[in-house]
């Protein structure tokens, strides 16, 4: 199912990636699945709670994700999924992203260097865990 | 009967209900039969080996079963079992 970010939404992602560089940042992404499209309506910083190695790993915490879920809730909208970065490294979800995914939700992964954001792909996690599949980002 | 309540990416799982009612007189057996009234949600809850996955919490509550008795905390008709998931990821290398 497609994924519809605005401009600005898509431009708040990238500035979170590259405020947060060389670490990787996290949020949430909120909005409205009509079905046979989901739209983001607003994205939400979240707080890169890994104790270490925030280069190569996050962590939102749980009561940040109920948080979001309930604030998402009272706005009629829904958490539709999360969107975290890859410094230096592929848009492509790792072996550790897939171990740690839930189903139903889109993980946005934006992959970029010291200046800009070079790529930005939607996954979804397959219903078997089995692996992932893409989902396209559309404005 | 303790109540559970459902996370959204879950629903799909639970008939889109966002609270089961489950029989159990601990969290865990609450969450065991859970899995078992609505098989596809196993995997998603526990690991191969039976585990429950890292990034799945439980809470009583507002208290993270961790800090109270793990899956051996006792839980009485009415009381609110919430399952939250916590989202962890990072490139491999």
């Amino acid at each position: 199912m497609p994924l519809k970010i605005g401009a600005g939404d898509l431009g708040r992602i990238h500035d979170h990636a590259r405020d947060a560089y060389p670490e990787e940042c996290a949020g949430a992404l909120v909005g409205i699945d009509n079905g046979g499209i989901k739209v983001v309506v607003d994205v939400w910083r979240a707080e890169n709670t890994h104790e270490e190695e925030r280069i190569r790993r996050f962590l939102i915490e749980p009561l940040e994700v109920k948080k979001f879920e309930e604030q998402a809730e009272e706005k009629d909208m829904g958490l539709l999924g999360f969107y975290h970065s890859h410094p230096d490294h592929p848009a492509e979800p790792s072996e550790y992203d897939r171990e740690h995914a839930w189903p139903g939700y889109s993980y946005v992964i934006a992959s970029l260097g010291a200046e800009n954001v070079e790529d930005m792909r939607s996954w979804t996690l397959r219903d078997d865990r089995s692996g992932y599949d893409e989902e396209p980002i559309v404005g | 009967m303790p109540k559970v309540k459902i996370p959204s990416p879950l629903r799909q799982y639970t008939g889109g209900n966002p609270e089961v009612d489950v029989g159990g007189a601990t969290a865990g057996e609450a969450l065991g039969n859970l899995a078992s009234e609505h098989p596809d949600l196993r995997q998603h809850l526990y690991t191969g080996d039976g585990k429950l996955r890292s990034f799945v919490n439980v809470y009583k509550g507002d208290e993270d079963i961790r800090y109270l008795e793990g899956q051996d905390t006792e839980v009485a008709d009415g009381d609110e079992i919430s399952i939250i998931p916590s989202i962890a990821g990072g490139r491999c290398k």
